[in-house]
Formats: C-alpha cells, sequence, structure tokens
C-alpha cells in the first residue's frame, strides 16, 4: 500500500438505506412531536420558532444569499398579515392556504418595489429603503382604519379562526401541523432554489456585484428577484406569526425590532446558509427561556422583570458581536455540520 | 406667507438637531468606514450618565467631564475588543456589529441608570421669540447655534491640527496612511471619542427637548435619511442634509400631511431620501465610489 493509494470506492453501505433510516430518524419526532411535548412547549416555543425559522429564511435569501442588506424584514411580515386578514375577512371564499399564497404574493410585488432602488444604489445606502418600508407600512396600517376593519383596539384577528379546507387548526396539534407543513414545503423549495441557476446569481451578486455584471450575470434581475421571494416568504412568515401564534396581531406585533430580531437570527445561526435560520431561529427563541431558567435559580426569582429584560438585551449585543468576531459564520458553522458538496436534491441538481 | 416662513424656519431650525446627530456619524464613517448604528445608543448613554450624575448633586461642569472621561474610555475599549478583531472585514460586518453594540450600550444605560423618563434643564428659556409675525423657538435658536459652532469647531480640528490631518489621511488612504507611519489605532480611538463628545453635545440638546428616555436612542434613525442626502464622508453635507430634511419635513407635515390623514413625519424624509438616492447614489457631497474587478 503506498501512501497515495486512495480509496477509490466509497465503502460499501447501502447508501439508499442509510438516507431512509437517517430521515425516518429525523421525520418521526417532527411527526410525532406534538404528542410527546406539552401544550406549552408547542404554543409558546415550538410554533413561533418554526415561524420565526420561516421569516429567517426569508430574509436569509435575500441578504445571506442575494448580499443586499434589509432592516425591513418586519414590514414583510406585517403586509402579509394585514393582506390575510383582508383577504379572509373580504373573500371568504378563498381558503385559508391559498389566502397564504395569495398574501404572499402581494408582500412580494411590494417588496419588489421597495427593491427597486437596489439596481441602483448599493450597500448600507439600501437599509433606507427598506427602512422606508418599515416605517411606511407601520403608518398605513395605523392610519386607515379600512385595514384592521375598523377594529377599537386596531388589532386584526382571522374572522373565522383559523381553519385549513375545513378543518379546525386552532388546537395546538393544528398549529404545528400547519406551520411544520408550510416551513418544510418552504425550505425544500429554497434549497431547490439556491441551488439552480437563480440562487447562483444571487451568490454572484453578493460577492461583488460589478464583476457579475462583467461576466453576464442579469444582475439586477437578481436583485429584483432576490427581494420578490424574500419578501413572500416573510410575508407568509407574518401571517402565520399573526395568526398561528399570536391569534390577534397589531403593528407593534411587526415593528423595527421584529426586522433586527430577524436579522440577528440569520447573523446567529449563518448568512448565506439555509439551515442557519433554523439554528439562529432555535438559539433566539431558547436563549431568553435559558436566561430566564438561570436567573430563577441563581437568585430564586428576586432580579426585576426590568432589569432581566436588559441583561438579556445586553448577552443578545455582545453576542452578536462575539459572533461577528469569531464565527462570522455563525452557528451553522460552528457545530460543524459538514454536508456533502453535492448532492442530489430533487428536483434540482440532478447531476 | 408668514406662516410658510415660519414652518420653513421652525424646519431648519430642527434640521440642525438632525445634522448633529449625523455629524457624529460622519467622523466615524470617514476615518473608519464603519457605519456607526450604535451612535445613538451612545447619545442616549451621554445624556443619561449626565443627568444621572447631576441628579447625584454633581455641578455640570464636573458632570460634563466625568461623562467625557467616561465616554474616551469607551472609545478606547471598543476600538480594542470590537474594531481591532474586526478590521478589514466587509462593511455589513462592521455595520451588524454596531448593531450589537448598541443593544449592549442600550442594555448598559437603562440596567444601570434605569429606563423612566428624566427631565434634563439646561437653562435655557424657551420663550418665542417674534420677528414681525413670525414665531421662532429661542431654544431652536440656540441649538442651531450650538450646531454651528460644533461645526466649525470640528473643520477646525480636521483642516488645521495635527491629528486632523492624520484622521484625514487615514480616511484617505489607509494603507497609505499606514505606511507613513500613522498610528491608526490610536486615530480610530480619538475619533470614536470625539464622536462621542458630539453625541453627548447632541444628546444634551434633545434631552432637554424631548426628556432623557429610551426614544433619544432612536434619533439614529433621523439622522440616517440626513446622511443619505449629505453623503456619508462630509462634515457640510450632514449640516446641509439635515437643513434640508428639517424644512422639508415640517414643510410636507403642513401641506402633504393633512391630504394624507398627516402624521407622515417618520417616512417622509425617508421617501425624500430615496428621491435623492435616484438623482444623486453617492449623495449631495458624498465621494463617488469607483469599483474594480
Amino acid at each position: 500500500m503506498s501512501e497515495i493509494d486512495l480509496p477509490i470506492a466509497a465503502p460499501t453501505i447501502d447508501k439508499v438505506g442509510l438516507r431512509a433510516v437517517g430521515l425516518a430518524a429525523i421525520a418521526l419526532p417532527v411527526l410525532a412531536g406534538p404528542f410527546l411535548a406539552s401544550e406549552y412547549w408547542i404554543n409558546a416555543i415550538i410554533v413561533p420558532f418554526l415561524i420565526l425559522s420561516l421569516a429567517g429564511l426569508g430574509l436569509n435569501l435575500l441578504t445571506g444569499y442575494a448580499g443586499q442588506l434589509s432592516l425591513g424584514a418586519g414590514a414583510f411580515m406585517m403586509v402579509g398579515a394585514y393582506a390575510t386578514f383582508s383577504l379572509q375577512l373580504r373573500v371568504p371564499d378563498l381558503p385559508l392556504p391559498l389566502a397564504l399564497v395569495v398574501s404572499g404574493l402581494i408582500a412580494a410585488a411590494l417588496g419588489l418595489a421597495f427593491g427597486i432602488p437596489s439596481t441602483r444604489i448599493k450597500g448600507f445606502y439600501l437599509i433606507v429603503s427598506t427602512l422606508a418600508a418599515q416605517f411606511f407600512f407601520e403608518w398605513l396600517f395605523l392610519k386607515f382604519p379600512w385595514f384592521y376593519d375598523g377594529n377599537s383596539s386596531a388589532t386584526i384577528a382571522l374572522p373565522r379562526g383559523l381553519t385549513v379546507f375545513g378543518l379546525n387548526a386552532e388546537t395546538p396539534h393544528g398549529r404545528y401541523y400547519l406551520t411544520l407543513g408550510t416551513v418544510l414545503l418552504v425550505t425544500l423549495l429554497s434549497f431547490n432554489l439556491v441551488r439552480s441557476q437563480t440562487g447562483r446569481n444571487w451568490m454572484a451578486t453578493r460577492d461583488m456585484d460589478t464583476a457579475a455584471a462583467v461576466i453576464g450575470v442579469p444582475v439586477v434581475r437578481a436583485k429584483l428577484q432576490a427581494f420578490a421571494v424574500s419578501s413572500f416568504i416573510l410575508g407568509i412568515a407574518g401571517a402565520l406569526w399573526a395568526f398561528a401564534y399570536l391569534g390577534s396581531a397589531s403593528v407593534q406585533s411587526f415593528g423595527l425590532s421584529r426586522s433586527y430580531q430577524i436579522l440577528f437570527i440569520i447573523i446567529i445561526g449563518g448568512l448565506g446558509t439555509i439551515r442557519g435560520a433554523y439554528l439562529g431561529a432555535a438559539f433566539v427563541s431558547l436563549l431568553p427561556l435559558a436566561l430566564d431558567w438561570l436567573f430563577q435559580h441563581l437568585f430564586s426569582g428576586h432580579v426585576d422583570a426590568g432589569l432581566l429584560q436588559n441583561i438579556q438585551k445586553g448577552i443578545f449585543g455582545l453576542l452578536i458581536m462575539w459572533f461577528l468576531i469569531k464565527e462570522p459564520e455563525g452557528l451553522a458553522r460552528l457545530l460543524g455540520v459538514k454536508l456533502p458538496a453535492r448532492r442530489r436534491l430533487f428536483p434540482s441538481s440532478q447531476t | 406667507m408668514s406662516m410658510f416662513l415660519e414652518t420653513l424656519i421652525g424646519g431648519l431650525l430642527a434640521g440642525t438637531m438632525y445634522s448633529m446627530v449625523a455629524i457624529g456619524f460622519v467622523l466615524i464613517y470617514k476615518a473608519s468606514g464603519v457605519f456607526n448604528y450604535a451612535q445613538g445608543s451612545i447619545l442616549l448613554f451621554a445624556a443619561l450618565t449626565f443627568v444621572s450624575l447631576t441628579d447625584q448633586g454633581v455641578p455640570a461642569f464636573g458632570a460634563i467631564a466625568l461623562t467625557i472621561a467616561l465616554l474616551v474610555l469607551m472609545a478606547i475599549t471598543i476600538e480594542r475588543l470590537l474594531l481591532r478583531p474586526l478590521t478589514n472585514r466587509s462593511p455589513m460586518t462592521l455595520f451588524m456589529a454596531t448593531l450589537g453594540l448598541s443593544y449592549l450600550v442600550e442594555a448598559v444605560a437603562q440596567g444601570t441608570m434605569g429606563s423612566q423618563v428624566r427631565a434634563l434643564d439646561l437653562g435655557i428659556d424657551d420663550l418665542p421669540i417674534f420677528l414681525g409675525d413670525i414665531m421662532i423657538s429661542q431654544f431652536d435658536l440656540v441649538a442651531a447655534g450650538v450646531a454651528l459652532t460644533l461645526g466649525i469647531a470640528l473643520s477646525l480640528l480636521f483642516n488645521r491640527t495635527r491629528i486632523g490631518i492624520q484622521l484625514r489621511g487615514v480616511a484617505d488612504d489607509t494603507r497609505a496612511a499606514l505606511s507613513l507611519g500613522i498610528d491608526i489605532n490610536r486615530i480610530w480611538q480619538i475619533v470614536w471619542a470625539v464622536a462621542g463628545i458630539v453625541g453627548l453635545v447632541a444628546g444634551l440638546l434633545w434631552g432637554a427637548r424631548q426628556g432623557v428616555q429610551f426614544s433619544l436612542s432612536l434619533v439614529v434613525l433621523k439622522a440616517l435619511p440626513v446622511l443619505i442626502i449629505g453623503g456619508f464622508t462630509s462634515i457640510a453635507g450632514a449640516i446641509l442634509g439635515g437643513l434640508i430634511v428639517g424644512a422639508s419635513e415640517s414643510l410636507a407635515e403642513t401641506y402633504i400631511g393633512p391630504f394624507l390623514g398627516g402624521g407622515i413625519t417618520p417616512w417622509f424624509a425617508y421617501a425624500l431620501a430615496l428621491v435623492f438616492l435616484f438623482i444623486r447614489p453617492a449623495g449631495l457631497f458624498g465621494e463617488r465610489q469607483i469599483e474594480r474587478v
């Protein structure tokens, strides 16, 4: 055996069988989750975690893959929520899943509109456009009672509750499967999208748009596509956040702090990775719980709630700086999940 | 006509307050290429420290000296622990790092000094002055004077002192400045400290206006359109941008607002900035970036 005698054939393990076992190992607890977890865990932790992952995924396509920094994630979530409310109220014949898709499309159209400045301006200057969206929609949805149907508290809630094709999804399990189904579907689509020509165009634009333009990447189209797709996903995430998690929402549910939260999710999780959105969302939803628990045990509940909030905020800030310094690629890298560079993924990347 | 003039002058004077916040950003951006999101929270921190010290019975000058000392210490710490490890990272990374920094500074400021609204009295009477039949706020006039003085002082610092020349050198070409033996880390510390002091001045004026509270840190969002219009790299641009934003904001609220149901100030400046960007992508005084592939 010489030293350069590399193994030519991979060790003979039945790959298909292995993958099936692996998939089953993940799928079983995910599907059976609601029967293992308590109601509190589903309502207060798992459902928001899934929705935040979805929102993180949406923003990650725009900021992590296409390199367009956005501080307006909350704005497009807001659009999705208010559009779903309007559709359910004014077009009662449209079932909820379709209303979600149409709301996503509305958010996509508006995202496209606010993405137009990106064709002319770059970098920081772009945060003006997304912040403009944030403040404009906050003003719009609060100013005109039509958007919240004149409700005295200016909040929105689904007129007929969560019903999916006649099935009541108002129970914890219903909410769980509704969000899980949406998240899985969108994740599959995103996986394929970033491996397609569109995704490659996005990454080329992110890495250096002048160079990308020189080699013939349609930079303008790529940027606008990224804005539209990202807003589509954010819109759906916003609708789910409002109706599958909160139950009733207002403009404040999607304020600037929500936008930052989504941005932090993808920074901590890992810019430009799909799984980063999940890791970041898990981190963001679990950290406050962990800190709560820690302080409960350390000081047995003698800490002032306001102080606790500030401590949480400070730790958050520290972690963000620490991540950017030590691990710019986020948790996705830190956890060392090494995936094969080229994988078959239905239906694209059929090598 | 007098109503128009009154709105315009009021807007211009309010605009100088925006300028002052914007100048803090310009300083840091010029010297280190960082869009410092934390400027707003540093402003809050400075104003809150000052108020807390005077509440403890420290005389005003002592409080200012102590606050400045704290700001300088903070600048050195930030440079050591945050900027130095992030040297040569992308501007976006640096921006997001300052976003994290702003969380930390806000948390420290509010955690140690409380989050209730604190009154701040600078001893400036806010009696209106009448010029003919135009009413002008005296406080705004003083604030405008302070902003102007600050602008002049900073341009003197930049153009007439040794440190200023080094600063401009770093801003112009970091690598050339380094090879000439300019201590870039010290320059960063100085710039962050000066920006902190500018933040203190702006924070005191804003704080006297609306009370020292958390919302002070949100003036960063007011300053952003100002920066866009004036350009990230020019102090004159920041002042002019502030005037433009202040004047057009108050004119728009008076003349366009009623047609849209009012309350359009939160987003109007942004819409204006977008219009400017379409015409001049690098702002009025900004430097156009040349990209090489």
